[in-house]
């Protein structure tokens, strides 16, 4: 009774933590992305356009929920909380502070690869259920490409465990040594670039390529349920780029309490700011080009990092 | 890079189509049909087998109207053929009606008429280039494009206080003179716009994902670039030097220097990256022109309002941002035409489509669209 609790209590805290991301997310890509294009971004509705995510969200929510006529409903309607639940559970194995997770598991960094490919699910039941030729091709591609990048951003983040000795990531992000930074420096840019994969966005937001496919899988959903593909899109960068900081970058350099967290926080905003960046910069790949990218590139370059990890760790 | 799909059609029921052949219809209203464009894309996976360019969303039957109208109220219709392009329309026509009415153009005239032309290039290949942007998903040269695109549509704006249908070159000359500054200002702009169009072209062009999103894709040989009539920058991408500013010179292009880019593969990236190429051979020509303009009259003397050309045809063409654009009038005395037919070197190009996209993949029917830069306006007419 009392873990259902803790439970409840933990999902609650994070898909508001998601909201919250997504709220700032929102705003801060808008303002990266403006910045990038020689323009302002949001800047009208508070200091400097802050409440703008906010009023977006209240004109979704108040939007009419449409379901395709041809839509298979049931499946149609559960999607969008297939992607998201997922993601929300991720963010429960991120070590917040020093020695601290919410969820502190043994098996944590194997929790954090495997939660999020249940996402997959979603996309592809949504792309599916939509009875719409772009959604299905929209949902096979999210499909392909998510299952893929599982792989080398596993064992890029399998050479972490390697060396640290540990599945548990606040150990993992106890046994960092700044001379994990070149050490891992391939390591880290394969989990980046598989992370941004991972979630769908620019250059690898072929599921949802709005030149091609229109809006992808989600091509069909309207109002909140398109709300939670979007949030979910930004809690899955919050995940990836916390994760990423904690586990590459130091997380909190064992500082302790709030002070930790804030300059985890700090890291991993950055990255975020460096995702938002590839997104503004880059054109998008193709869906062959993309299946070439992980396999023929991602994948050997992480297993060279897994073998050098290895050989680290016996020497040590 | 094309796939090998031959094998697989044997695979078809009675209509011929195959079992596992999905057909999507691609607009007329989505993101990268350019307007109204449809296509009935037929897939098998992601692989096109055929593709089908329906038009006629935008057909208002201008050719048709102008037979109702006197020759001076055609002028506006003109410019919405091309919509991106309106200076060349009301260039082609003007030069087709000079002919048939035997009108001398005042020298100023014809300068600023390539000077506003040259302008419009600029503008128009940046909504191009800016276009297969847009298409491969880099959204940032997009914005880069239309900032050059802006500062020429600002200027277009000072010049005839419109943005987009201009109706500015007028039978025996433009319609207003330049404004006073206007000629400083004009060089401000085509002496800063080469840089801009350069780093957009490091930005865009030299970026390895673009470069392999359209390098190989949408292949077209010389020999077939002629066989179907294309024109203009996808012409010149397979290596067809073809342009009709040198070769059937026409204004003052004589007196000014410059060169025709052409391509090398005939493929996207040749096809998109020439008119950037083209927009910074342009700002050259401008720059010489408005050294060489001189003061004088901008309109020819003793234009009745209402024209009467003899009985007769003309025809005249000029070379617009997507080819040769031509005008055939057919006069029976009256104040009216008789016939007015508008060549289009959109239409003749949009037909490749259906040849160029087979074998590529759904994503590369996106390109191989936008590379051909089609405006619907001078496609359905």
């Amino acid at each position: 009774m009392r873990q259902v609790l803790f439970g409840a209590l933990f999902g609650l805290l994070s898909g508001l933590a998601i909201a919250v991301a997504a709220l700032f997310g929102v705003w801060w890509e808008r303002k990266v992305s403006g910045r990038i294009q020689m323009r302002f971004g949001p800047t009208q509705a508070g200091p400097a356009g802050l409440l703008q995510t906010v009023a977006d969200t209240v004109k979704l929510v108040l939007k009419e929920d449409v379901t395709p006529a041809a839509a298979d409903r049931p499946i149609f309607k559960a999607a969008p909380l297939l992607v998201f639940a997922p993601v929300a559970l991720s963010l429960l194995l991120i070590p917040f502070a020093t020695g601290f997770a919410p969820l502190d598991s043994g098996v944590g960094m194997l929790l954090f690869l495997a939660v999020p490919s249940v996402a997959v699910l979603g996309v592809l039941l949504g792309g599916w259920s939509s009875a719409n030729t772009f959604a299905t091709i929209g949902g096979l591609r999210g499909a392909a490409q998510m299952v893929s990048y599982e792989v080398p951003r596993t064992l890029s983040l399998l050479s972490l465990v390697v060396v640290a000795g540990s599945l548990r990531p606040t150990v993992v992000m106890g046994a960092w040594h700044w001379w994990w930074l070149p050490l891992f420096a391939v390591g880290f840019v394969i989990y980046l670039i598989s992370s941004i994969a991972e979630m769908n966005r620019g250059p690898f937001d072929l599921p949802e390529a709005e030149s091609e496919l229109v809006a992808g899988y989600f091509s069909d959903y309207t109002g909140i349920r398109w709300a939670i593909f979007m949030m979910s899109e930004y809690g899955a960068m919050l995940a990836a780029s916390m994760f990423g900081a904690a586990m590459f970058l130091g997380g909190t350099n064992g500082l302790p309490g709030v002070l930790g967290a804030l300059f985890l926080l700090l890291k991993a905003i950055v990255i975020a700011t460096v995702i938002i960046w590839v997104r503004w910069t880059f054109p998008r790949f193709r869906q062959d080009q993309l299946m070439a990218f992980a396999w023929k590139v991602l994948t050997p370059l992480a297993l060279v990092q897994l073998l050098v990890a290895g050989a680290v760790a016996i020497w040590l | 890079m094309a796939i090998e799909i031959e094998s697989r059609t044997s695979l078809s029921d009675e209509s011929g189509r195959g079992f596992d052949e999905l057909v999507v219809n691609i607009g007329p209203s989505h993101p990268s049909t350019h307007g109204v464009c449809r296509v009935i894309a037929h897939l098998e996976g992601e692989v096109v087998v055929k593709a089908e360019p329906v038009i006629g969303y935008l057909h208002r039957g201008i050719e048709k109207m102008c037979e109702n109208r006197t020759y001076m109220q055609i002028m506006p219709l003109t410019d919405r053929l091309d919509y991106v392009g309106s200076m060349y329309a009301n260039w082609a026509y003007c030069r087709a009606l000079e002919r048939l009415a035997d009108i001398e153009v005042p020298e100023r005239a014809e300068y600023i008429r390539v000077i506003v032309c040259e302008l419009q290039r600029i503008a128009s290949h940046m909504m191009g280039v800016g276009a297969s942007g847009a298409d491969t998903g880099a959204a940032t040269a997009f914005i880069y494009a239309f900032e050059v695109r802006e500062r020429v549509i600002e200027l277009f704006e000072e010049l005839c206080g419109a943005r987009l249908t201009y109706n500015y070159v007028r039978p025996g000359g433009v319609s207003v003179d330049l404004p006073e500054g206007w000629i400083e200002r004009c060089r401000a702009v085509v002496q800063w716009a080469p840089d801009r169009l350069r780093e957009l072209d490091d930005l865009f062009f030299g970026n390895f994902i673009a470069a392999g999103r359209m390098k190989g894709i949408g292949v077209l040989s010389a020999e077939d670039a002629i066989a179907w009539g294309a024109s203009g920058p996808v012409a010149r991408g397979s290596g067809v030097s073809f342009d009709l500013r040198k070769d059937d010179p026409y204004s003052v292009y004589p007196r000014l220097d410059f060169d025709i880019p052409v391509g090398e593969n005939g493929d996207s990236f040749d096809r998109s990256r020439i008119r950037l190429m083209e927009s910074i051979e342009s700002c050259g020509i401008i720059e010489q022109a408005l050294e060489q303009i001189e003061p004088g009259p901008v309109k020819a003397s003793g234009i009745p309002r209402l024209i009467r050309p003899r009985s007769g045809d003309a025809y005249d063409h000029i070379e617009s941002a997507r080819g040769s654009l031509g005008v055939y009038l057919v006069s029976d005395g009256s104040p009216r035409p008789y016939r007015m037919k508008v060549r289009s070197p959109a239409f003749c190009n949009l037909q490749l489509l259906s040849k160029l996209a087979v074998g590529h993949t759904v994503s590369d029917l996106v390109v191989v669209l936008g590379s051909l830069d089609p405006v619907f306006g001078e496609v359905d007419r």
